[in-house]
């Protein structure tokens, strides 16, 4: 991408492509970066999949170079990446999934030896906030979080719905989750989430209310350097937001904050929470990085993707406060038109 | 789902009665009667004759001297004007809106 900036260049390299249905949150990372007043970026995006569709977006993402999948393990993922430093002079590294996180943090020293930087959560706080463990980590930090527990097979659907109660939660232990009202249901749905995503999936209390999100970011000394609450307005039938609105709620940026000060988490985070009709704030989720919706964030007034770049670089970032209240997205399906020869080159050399 | 909800006041047959139609001081409203609550992101539409009965309490016109006006403006039986005052009041509360 030619630019006439006078701004230093910096090269970041982005994963989380997928803009799909079930978006990563990639494309909206990016599209909240180039808004950096800071540095004249250039985008190096990361892709799983040849046909992500960030791949394609050129005007947000100058080259994209693939990955091997998180299940191939930290050697082959160092490799690659050394191989994309060699190539390009990518300064900073921004992981969007969940799944791929632990490679990334584990590897940490071995890329700041390669000239990466990253601002990413520490190995312990990825696991105390981990699906599996988010009721102990509700307890240990006063926080207000569902019941849940592990299910390892199908079997146990009948004893934990017993103690649960109907209707229940069964999610996987990445993505993907369904509200089942019966033991039928129940079945189909964990042979589903199952094969997909593998067990043990997670069994939790469901919880009535009203579905706010919030996106945060923590400068890993327990300050919450930014905040923004958003209530979904519109969400798909897999429950992701396709319109959301931020909202004014003290009670929300505090919790924010309690989260942040007890974890003393680094980087981003969104937390999903439920109110319930008796205004009790209840943590259904805590993501260890930025959700799809972030750009949201930056549209509001607070560039959380470009305060995370700043952090990366080791430059101060000032407590953000105030954001536009009632900001709106709506999020829109779009045919990004390409050639066969590009996805080619993605498919077979896993670069374009 | 979008929550966006519509008042019911319309001019043939507004009401009055005793008024306590204090909207909370975070409600943003608009000339055009759109409602927005900041704190739940809930959006409401008011029609024209609620919109103007908002605007005239944020304004912290008298309840009374309201009634009054729509009697004089609209065709409506003061017994109406109580029962459809009512039904906006109750809808104000049902929404979250009233202090």
């Amino acid at each position: 991408m030619p630019t006439t900036s006078a701004l230093p260049r910096l090269t970041v390299a982005v994963t989380g492509l997928n803009a799909t249905d079930s978006p990563g949150p990639g494309v909206a990372v990016i599209r909240a970066l180039r808004e950096s007043p800071d540095f004249d970026l250039r985008i190096i995006g990361l892709s799983y999949e040849a046909l992500e569709p960030g791949i394609y977006l050129r005007e947000l993402v100058d080259k994209t170079f693939q990955l091997p999948y998180p299940s191939a393990g930290t050697a082959a993922l160092l490799e690659r990446l050394a191989h994309i430093r060699q190539q390009e002079d990518v300064a900073v590294l921004i992981p969007n999934f969940d799944a791929e996180l632990y490679n990334f943090i584990k590897l940490g020293p071995q890329l700041r030896a390669l000239g990466i930087h990253t601002f990413l959560p520490t190995l312990a706080q990825l696991e105390a906030r981990d699906k599996l463990n988010l009721a102990a980590f509700g307890a240990a930090h006063g926080l207000s979080v569902p019941t849940s527990r592990p299910l390892h097979s199908a079997a146990e659907l009948l004893a934990t719905a017993e103690t649960l109660g109907w209707p229940l939660v069964l999610k996987g232990r990445y993505y993907d989750a369904a509200v089942v009202h019966s033991l039928a249901q129940a079945e189909q749905a964990f042979a589903r989430l199952a094969g997909q995503w593998g067990v043990p999936l997670i069994a939790q209390q469901f919880v009535a209310g009203q579905e706010i999100n919030i996106a945060g970011l923590g400068d890993g000394h327990g300050r919450t350097l930014s905040a923004v609450p958003m209530r979904k307005l519109t969400i798909t039938d897999r429950g992701k937001a396709w319109a959301g609105i931020t909202l004014a709620d003290e009670a929300l940026l505090a919790l924010a904050r309690r989260f942040a000060e007890a974890t003393s988490w680094r980087g981003g985070f969104e937390l999903e929470l439920m109110r319930t009709t008796s205004d009790e704030l209840v943590i259904l989720e805590i993501n260890p990085r930025f959700p799809a919706w972030i750009y949201l964030t930056a549209a509001a007034g607070q560039n959380q993707p470009a305060a995370l770049l700043r952090l990366a670089m080791s430059l101060p970032v000032m407590e953000m406060e105030d954001y536009a209240v009632g900001k709106m997205f709506v999020r829109y399906a779009w045919d990004l038109i390409t050639d066969h020869t590009e996805f080619q080159q993605v498919a077979a050399l896993g670069e374009l | 789902m979008t929550t966006f909800y519509r008042l019911n006041l319309l001019p043939p047959h507004p009401s009055l009665p005793f008024f306590r139609m204090k909207l909370k001081p975070n409600i943003a409203t608009s000339d055009a009667g759109f409602i927005f609550n900041p704190a739940t992101g809930d959006s409401f539409a008011a029609n024209p004759l609620a919109a103007d009965i908002l605007a005239r309490t944020k304004t912290g016109q008298d309840a009374a001297a309201i009634k009054a006006d729509i009697l004089e403006r609209y065709d409506v039986a003061p017994g109406q004007l109580e029962k459809d005052w009512d039904d906006l009041l109750a809808q104000l509360r049902d929404f979250n809106l009233l202090d």
